[in-house]
């Protein structure tokens, strides 16, 4: 079984959000939290992220966005919700163009609580993230050696 | 020519190793100028690990042909320079390799990697003419182009081409991508074009594209330290200071500097270009 889970890069999203997680979620990146000592990097491009990280909720303008993002990562993937917007809607909930949140469009792992969500509570959701797709990559290379075994 | 086999066996199994260390200690540097931890030092051998464990999504095939293409050539260049044969033949190699690359990112048909592409032509026209002059410049010191001859040579090349030397750490900072000359692949925080050539590239490619950087890198700081190898084996010495050195520096200079425009970064390397290693040039010659 590899090690996967030092290297996690991260892909991250706003959705229909105030820009108060993203903040967060850029502040992560700064020398006070720093999280590419977990070996995290902040890509942008779907190709070679791992997580996807959404902040702010669907609405029917992004829902087509957040759909071709998330299958455009190669597996294994774990996508995170940051923010309440982004769990359920939020303060958004009841307008006319929010669908909810990100669980509406796409399967959602983590959900990370908060308006805004802390940086620990967002580092906290991403570790967590990272366990499962050591998790999930173990069971693809489990898969993958199967799969070998009934060709012969 | 046991010793050509030795230098190619040796850059074959240890230029990865070293060039992942490398990369692994500019991280770690860059990360400690910008005031945080950082990754470890090992982080980069992480990542391509992981790479290979990914799920194979690719958009065009012929992208992983293009792909190893440009890796082997790398790996040849490297094998013919560590195996002490011809600069000028190892640097058009090189270029060779330069044109798979862009062709692995134009193939994908998406807008960014196609203007990452175009901007690596860019490079590529930018470092060319002073790569060409440094091979011209050993010449001038040492009165051949063979590497083997290089190193056999009385005194250090350094002592008559110090403007072409300037001119390839010059040029060295658009080879290795870096600020403020990262036009082709930006760093991953500036994403107004996304990864440029590697935007299409996931996976095994990119952890193809990684393994390459590092052959190029040990490369060319084996070029860097051809400059300071003369007949005497304490020169080895400064040769692999000179290289961390030189590598220092560009990490300080990544680090310090906001990329610029294609049109200043192609008059910047002809200036230094022309400048330093011209005047060396005309000096060799009049001397002669």
């Amino acid at each position: 079984m590899g090690n996967v889970k030092r290297s996690p890069w991260l892909l991250h999203y706003d959705g229909s959000s105030c820009n108060g997680c993203d903040i967060e979620v850029l502040a992560c990146l700064t020398p006070v939290y720093d999280v590419e000592r977990f070996g995290v990097i902040n890509t942008g491009d779907p190709m070679q992220a791992d997580i996807f990280l959404i902040t702010g909720g669907i609405n029917t303008q992004n829902q087509a966005v957040v759909k071709q993002l998330y299958d455009q990562m190669p597996k294994p993937k774990v996508v995170v919700a940051v923010g309440v917007c982004a769990c359920t809607g939020g303060v958004f909930k009841d307008c006319y163009n929010i669908l909810g949140g990100v669980d509406t469009t796409i399967p959602v792992d983590i959900y990370v609580p908060g308006c805004a969500a802390r940086p620990q509570a967002i580092i906290d959701g991403v570790v967590k993230a990272v366990e499962l797709f050591q998790k999930r990559s173990d069971e693809m290379e489990q898969k993958k050696k199967e799969s070998r075994k009934e060709q012969k | 020519m046991t010793y050509r086999v030795i230098g190619v066996i040796a850059y074959l199994l240890l230029a990865p190793l070293l060039g992942g260390l490398l990369n692994g200690l500019d991280r770690k540097i860059s990360a400690r100028m910008q005031g945080r931890i950082g990754p470890s030092i090992l982080q980069p051998f992480y990542d391509v690990r992981k790479l290979f464990s990914k799920q194979f999504i690719i958009v065009n095939p012929a992208q992983t042909f293009l792909i190893l293409s440009y890796v082997l050539t790398l790996v040849f260049t490297g094998c013919m320079f560590f195996a002490g044969s011809d600069l000028l033949l190892c640097f058009f190699v090189l270029s060779t390799g330069a044109t798979f690359l862009m062709f692995a990112a134009c193939v994908t048909n998406s807008p960014y990697s196609n203007l990452g592409a175009s901007r690596e032509l860019v490079q590529i026209m930018s470092y060319e003419p002073a790569v060409l002059l440094t091979c011209v410049g050993f010449y001038l010191a040492t009165g051949s182009f063979n590497v083997s001859d290089i190193i056999q040579s009385k005194m250090s090349a350094i002592f008559m081409t110090p403007g072409f030397f300037a001119a390839f750490v010059f040029i060295l900072t658009i080879k290795m991508r870096k600020s403020p000359f990262d036009l082709s692949t930006s760093h991953h925080p500036h994403q107004e074009m996304v990864k440029g050539v590697t935007t299409e590239m996931g996976a095994d490619n990119l952890a193809l594209f990684q393994l390459s950087e590092w052959y190029e890198t040990v490369f060319l700081m084996g070029v860097v330290g051809l400059f300071f190898i003369n007949e005497n084996p304490w020169s080895y010495l400064v040769a692999i200071l000179a290289i961390l050195a030189v590598y220092f520096l560009e990490i300080l200079i990544d680090n310090t500097s906001a990329r610029v425009k294609w049109d200043t970064m192609l008059k910047l390397a002809w200036g230094v270009t022309l400048f330093a290693a011209g005047t060396n040039l005309i000096i060799l010659m009049i001397a002669r």
